[in-house]
């Protein structure tokens, strides 16, 4: 994926075929190709325990099945270097001048299932995975109990490639360890295990397995019968997770040190061989979906969904869905139910045939436009056209409704339907109407910092009750003007929030929100005011607990802020008399306070 | 219009919510709903048990007709969760859903402020006369319909974007499946047996 554009029922996204260097509708994966090529390169699928040629095929039922040429193993990009597949290719499938190609196309609905990476357990030195060979990851255990693997099933260990006759499984490697930056659950660890040790069982019963485990999550269907089972076989379960793990360098076998923790002794128990159960860590190429769809992630780093239980699948982004592993850890099952559901929603809006979009699109006045432009140099998404000279005009279609715009103009053209200075200005002096001194006054983004807000009261976390909360699209929409109001009906601090730097919903609206605020900021010190009485602060959807943590740091930033101080600001920050003219009209357009 | 740029005839109605002990267990929503009725332009001011419920909906749908209201305020819970069920509401009583703005009762208070009644009851008043105060500059909207190109994207071809492929193309939708690799399959292709059932991935 290249590039996307557009929404809900009208994206358009660049794709760039990578080049194969063989033509799949000639190749009819004979493999003599392969056969001749005197290049050895690790192989990818067997996780390096096996090997491949430079042209492969990845494994023997991939679809398509095609062989492909890696034109970074390969000898003959200069064919004159080797060229041998060439000569032996019968089909004369193979180009060695096979080159990328961008397919532009449109799409209606689009659904996000780029799945998970296996969490890397090098870092974990005390289990030595780099220092031992005896010590193996549960995916390089599923190569070698695999009859397509390159051991062809047979179970073998690497140092001595005898099979392994005690063999100690380690749960939760990456998983539920804050250390390691990985505080979650993986989900799927304690039943892969589970189903390893049944495997052995099978194959090798007089081979002695222990799992070394802190919990054990069997609770999916049959998944408890399966445990019992595997205990039934002869796996022994020791709770507690070893500290380190040692090599006989003669033997090469390998003895853990280990609290068990139903009896609080220390043990040591030795093995012929370690499986790490590695957990899982999201995927490689989250951050670059995120930024073409505009996606958050939540804090263990997988997407973050619209709603945990209503809306499980959707992304705050309409049109955009997810399935599968990458919107948190889940079984195979799991990953087939959310696939299910996610087609299910894409096909009605398909079936649909047109879709609704929110009326929060921005409207210039003709008549008030200065034709300065400003409204279209700040717009993320070029929805605004405008010409020297010229009346900017809007792309209603193309609006997303960020309110950027409305805020940057300084002549009042712009209105932001549904988020209209009168709204929002109304809301500052009704919110402040009474006892403005105990208030903290807060204007949040709808994609992140509101829905931060919103994951605090789900996980009923408790923090002061001064704050007051205003609701804007995007933190851009919030004016300079709505600020200084704020400070004008007496607050005593004033929050500005949205979602993080890099991750605004509307592409890089919020870099106006920093330039506006650090404005503001130079404002309030040329007008006397303490500057940190205005705040800027990022906040995510998934950040319930930093919004929490946010609100009491206004409260006690409230605190020091004195009657004085605030009387203070409510004059000096008045309009000037300069601008009456402007003052008299806004006025005029004043609603009366509330209430 | 009058002077102060707001309409004129403005006829509110607000619409607090207790959602079961939710707000009400937190927040004196019998005071919420009297400071309410004394806001300006409010001509009546309800509590119900479950707003979002068909009772609350018809509550609402009743007095849009009995009182002849133009705004709505509902005071419940995030919009995030049910604006797009009152907008639906409001319209089926005949008004713009544009005219339907909420109050944030529960999320942004009652569930955050357990051991602060009074706190989170003045909280609550002042987000209903926010709430109120924008529903006096709320105009009826048009929404924009726009077509929906007839073809689906998956990306990512492991065990969830093939089995999303293949129902969508069950349904008789085309489908583009992208793959970052040279064969679909993803990591499930690289597993011996999977559980529960100890068959092959393949």
């Amino acid at each position: 994926m290249d590039e996307v554009e557009g929404y809900i029922g009208n994206f358009t996204a660049k794709i760039r075929k990578k080049a194969r260097y063989v033509n799949p509708d000639l190749c009819n994966a004979c493999g003599e190709c392969a056969k001749i090529c005197p290049v050895i390169k690790p192989d990818e699928y067997q996780l390096g325990l096996g090997s491949r040629k430079a042209i492969y095929i990845p494994f023997p039922q991939a679809v398509p099945s095609v062989y492909v040429l890696n034109m970074q193993d390969c000898l003959g990009n200069a064919p004159i270097a080797c060229g041998k597949c060439y000569e032996a290719c019968e089909q004369q499938a193979i180009n060695y001048d096979d080159a990328d190609e961008i397919i532009t196309r449109q799409f209606g609905a689009v659904i996000v299932a780029i799945g998970l990476d296996v969490y890397d357990p090098t870092e974990m030195d005390e289990y030595g995975y780099t220092r031992f060979d005896n010590v193996i990851t549960s995916m390089e255990f599923e190569r070698l109990i695999c009859a397509g693997g390159p051991t062809a099933g047979h179970f073998i260990r690497p140092s001595d490639h005898q099979c392994p006759q005690r063999i100690g499984f380690i749960q939760c490697v990456g998983s539920r360890n804050p250390k390691v930056g990985r505080p979650y659950c993986s989900n799927i660890c304690c039943m892969n295990t589970i189903k390893d040790c049944l495997l052995l069982a099978d194959h090798y019963p007089d081979v002695k397995n222990t799992v070394f485990y802190q919990d054990i999550r069997a609770f999916g269907k049959s998944f408890e019968d399966m445990f019992q089972r595997s205990k039934a076989a002869g796996t022994r379960y020791v709770r507690g997770l070893p500290g380190d793990i040692e090599e006989n360098p003669d033997t090469h076998n390998l003895t853990l040190t280990v609290e068990n923790t139903t009896n609080g002794q220390i043990e040591r128990h030795e093995f012929d061989m370690v499986v790490l159960s590695v957990g899982v860590v999201p995927p490689r190429d989250r951050d670059k979906l995120s930024k073409l769809f505009t996606l958050s992630k939540t804090s263990d780093g997988f997407f973050m969904e619209s709603h945990p239980k209503l809306k499980p699948i959707d992304a705050p982004t309409r049109g955009v869905y997810f399935a599968g592993f990458c919107e948190a850890p889940k079984d195979i099952k799991d990953s087939v139910c959310q696939a299910g559901m996610a087609s299910s929603r894409v096909g009605a809006l398909l079936n649909a045939g047109k879709i609704n979009i929110e009326a929060i699109t921005c409207r210039i006045d003709p008549e008030a436009c200065t034709k300065c432009g400003v409204c279209a140099s700040v717009c993320p998404y070029g929805a605004i056209v405008w010409e020297k000279g010229q009346v900017a005009a809007v792309i209603e279609a193309a609006c997303a409704g960020c309110g950027n715009c409305g805020s940057a103009c300084q002549f009042g053209a712009i209105t932001m339907r549904h988020f209209t200075d009168d709204q929002l200005l109304a809301q500052v002096r009704a919110i402040l109407h009474e006892d403005p001194a105990d208030k903290v006054f807060v204007f949040a983004c709808n994609w992140c910092s509101y829905s931060g807000g919103d994951m605090a009261g789900i996980g009923r976390m408790e923090y002061p009750a001064s704050n007051r909360v205003v609701r804007t699209m995007c933190s851009a929409r919030v004016s300079e003007e709505m600020v200084l109001e704020a400070f004008r009906c007496g607050a005593p601090v004033v929050l500005v929030s949205g979602c993080h730097y890099a991750d605004c919903h509307y592409i890089t609206a919020n870099r106006q929100t920093v330039k506006r605020v650090q404005r503001l900021w130079d404002k309030l010190e040329k007008a006397g005011v303490r500057p940190e009485r205005l705040q800027l602060e990022w906040i995510s959807a998934a950040e319930g607990q930093k919004f929490a943590k946010v609100m009491k740091q206004m409260e006690e930033l409230r605190k020091t802020v004195t009657q004085d101080e605030i009387d203070h600001a409510m004059k000096a920050l008045a309009p000037k008399p300069k601008k009456a003219k402007t003052a008299k009209k806004q006025e005029e357009e004043a609603p009366a306070p509330a209430g | 219009m009058s002077s102060n740029g707001k309409e004129d005839g403005l006829r509110i109605g607000v619409f607090v919510c207790d959602c079961g002990l939710n707000i009400a267990g937190t927040v004196d929503t019998a005071d919420v709903t009297e400071f309410a009725q004394t806001l300006d332009d409010v001509v009546c001011a309800v509590r119900n048990k479950y707003t979002c419920a068909d009772p609350g909906q018809n509550e609402i749908k009743h007095a849009i007709k009995e009182h002849r209201l133009n705004r709505v305020v509902v005071a419940s819970c995030t919009p995030l969760q049910h604006e797009p069920t009152f907008r639906a509401c409001v319209a089926e009583a005949g008004l713009n859903p544009y005219l339907m703005e909420m109050a944030n009762l529960r999320e942004h208070c009652s569930w955050v402020h357990p051991n602060d009644w009074t706190g989170a009851t003045a909280k609550a008043k002042d987000l209903v006369a926010s709430a109120v105060a924008r529903a006096r500059f709320l105009q009826p909207q048009e929404e924009l319909t726009v077509p929906v190109t007839q073809r689906a994207l998956v990306i990512g071809g492991g065990i969830a974007g093939m089995e999303a492929a293949l129902e969508l193309g069950a349904q008789g939708h085309q489908v583009t499946l992208v793959e970052r690799e040279a064969s679909i399959g993803g990591i499930m292709a690289q597993l011996d047996k999977t559980y529960p059932t100890m068959d092959c991935s393949i």
